[in-house]
């Protein structure tokens, strides 16, 4: 698998503060990576460092094989960083030709990528008449004018409405299937979860975990019971070794499993007991669920 | 170097403001030949100002080049501009993501504040040529073509004026501030140079010292040309005064402004390169 960012014990203090804390992980190709943290974990900081705009304290990267310099390997990227940032009194035509010279590519793809994200309509308005929604999707198409290698999104859809939010996603799903590595940073785990194969979690500047996302948790999920009597189900469940915890809320049963077991065989196995259910379900954790275990674990 | 000089053309040109601010200010420059309209004709009191020799060769050089230099101020707006509104529409942060390194940011602002100063020298020797072979009473190819240090002194002071410019707005980040800065630093030069003379050393040591400072050396690379005037020596010699003063470009007055324009742009450099977006 190729490599496309390395990052090795990168840290980055302001003052006392320290926004990010020997964090490290690689981005192989191919992938859809979502970084994830609550509001202030370090995550534009840790975008801004390999994108050349924040000055790292201490620590390394590695763009690709790392034989070029970072600002000719993001002639290779594509990336939006918080909120889109153009020239207002110039249009959007005018707006991509100049990230065109920058990258030094063509000016050939500029009508093909707004057509992607649906401005073609308006490609000659002044980008500060754009929308917030609008704004943002012509930042989506600048970020592709090069075809990159990666697509960094940092919180493409905050502040956007509904509708706004559908667009951008259903555009990242239409890249994403193109074989495009994505890494996205957010707070918003439904996001993450919908688009994301991968994921590193941050919390405070450090990293809580990073790999597949459903590897997050060691975790088997969960079963939903109901029956005629729940007290004895559960003395009986908690007799059980393959069950953790067991709890009751609201004339529903929740056991967490502790080993694999499927629906099947538990349903037997209760019958056999003459336990009879009214409700069975055998469910996973959400990542939202997921996520909170993991940082309350974690916490100092 | 194309690259990066086309870059900043598409940011400026598309500008409303700044265009029309460029446009302007290259007007400014040709109608100096309109000085040469300026006539008086009172009943016995006749004046023509190009005839009174203003635009005889070599001095024309000397005297178009003072002039014209007032005008800079006009793309000193425009300079400022483009420099604080990267920060302002945040673009700078794109740009660099965007793959321009930081060396490259700075280096195609600063290739810009060198067009406008070549196209400016250009200019004024133009007109300055046109309206010589006009009125000029020496028609000499050797007396034409004197005296042209003049044209590489303006090229000098525009760029190291418009390099402070430059340095100021990546500085500060706001144009107006950015400007009131600049007004704030001439004032500060002239109060230097008057508690220097008035407390320190000698007034002329002050003077020595105030040589060294940007905005005096900007100004002593062209000296006033107007006691050089016939028609003001001819008063002046009539009152019992003269002039001594020293009008010519000296080297050390060009290298003075060329150490600081260096130094204004290895300094926006160095806080580019220190500062988090």
């Amino acid at each position: 698998m190729k490599t496309i960012l390395s990052v090795h014990s990168l840290t980055k203090k302001f003052g006392h503060l320290t926004a990010v804390n020997n964090l490290s992980f690689t981005i192989e190709k191919g992938n859809v990576y979502g970084i994830l943290g609550p509001n202030g974990s370090g995550k534009s900081t840790t975008l801004g460092i390999v994108l050349n705009v924040v000055n790292k304290t201490s620590g390394e990267f590695k763009w690709f094989d790392g034989s070029k310099s970072t600002h000719q390997a993001l002639k290779k990227v594509g990336a939006i960083i918080e909120r889109p940032n153009f020239y207002p009194y110039m249009s959007a035509v005018q707006n991509l030709r100049l990230v065109c010279k920058i990258k030094g590519v063509s000016e050939g793809k500029i009508e093909e990528k707004l057509q992607v994200v649906g401005l073609i309509e308006r490609k000659h308005s002044k980008f500060r008449t754009y929308s917030l929604g609008m704004k943002q999707r012509l930042a989506i198409a600048s970020a592709l004018l090069n075809d990159p290698e990666i697509l960094i999104l940092d919180e493409p859809t905050n502040g956007l409405d509904p509708q706004g939010i559908h667009q951008i996603r259903e555009i990242i799903k239409k890249i994403a299937a193109d074989g495009t590595t994505i890494l996205l940073a957010s707070h918003l785990l439904d996001e993450v979860e919908k688009v994301c194969s991968h994921v590193v979690i941050l919390r405070k500047g450090e990293k809580l975990y990073s790999g597949r996302v459903d590897g997050m948790l060691a975790s088997h999920g969960f079963f939903e019971l109901k029956s005629d009597d729940l007290s004895v189900l559960k003395s009986y469940l908690e007799k059980n070794a393959s069950f953790g915890e067991v709890k009751i809320e609201n004339g529903m049963l929740t056991a967490f499993l502790k080993e694999e077991m499927n629906a099947l065989e538990l349903n037997q196995t209760l019958f056999s007991q003459g336990i009879v259910l009214s409700h069975l379900v055998k469910r996973k954790e959400s990542l939202e669920e997921q996520f909170l275990a993991l940082t309350k674990n974690s916490q100092p | 170097m194309n690259r990066l000089l086309q870059i900043e053309f598409i940011k400026l040109w598309n500008n409303r403001a700044s265009k029309i601010l460029i446009l302007s200010y290259f007007i400014l420059l040709t109608s100096i030949a309109l000085v040469a309209a300026i006539k008086f004709d009172i009943g016995p009191i006749k004046f023509h100002l190009a005839e009174q020799g203003i635009f005889n060769f070599p001095y024309i050089w000397h005297f178009n080049t003072f002039v014209t230099a007032l005008f800079k101020l006009f793309l000193a707006i425009v300079i400022v501009s483009m420099m604080s509104n990267e920060y302002s529409n945040k673009t700078i942060k794109q740009n660099l993501i965007d793959g321009l390194s930081k060396k490259e940011f700075i280096l195609s602002k600063f290739l810009t504040v060198v067009v406008f100063a070549l196209v400016s020298t250009i200019f004024v020797f133009v007109v300055s040529l046109i309206l010589g072979l006009f009125y000029s009473d020496y028609n000499e190819l050797s007396i034409i073509f004197s005296d042209l240090e003049f044209l590489v002194a303006f090229f000098v002071k525009l760029v190291g004026f418009f390099s402070f410019c430059l340095f100021l707005g990546i500085l500060v980040k706001r144009s107006a501030f950015a400007l009131g800065f600049l007004v704030l630093w001439m004032i500060f030069e002239q109060m230097l140079f008057g508690l220097l003379g008035w407390k320190f050393v000698s007034w002329e040591t002050a003077q020595n010292i105030k040589g060294f400072l940007p905005m005096e050396a900007m100004s002593n690379l062209i000296n006033e040309p107007f006691s050089r005037l016939k028609a003001v020596q001819s008063v002046a010699a009539q009152m019992g005064e003269s002039f001594a003063l020293n009008y010519a470009v000296h080297w050390y007055e060009i290298l003075i402004v060329l150490l600081w324009s260096a130094l204004f742009i290895y300094l926006s450099y160095a806080i580019l390169r220190k500062r988090d977006f």
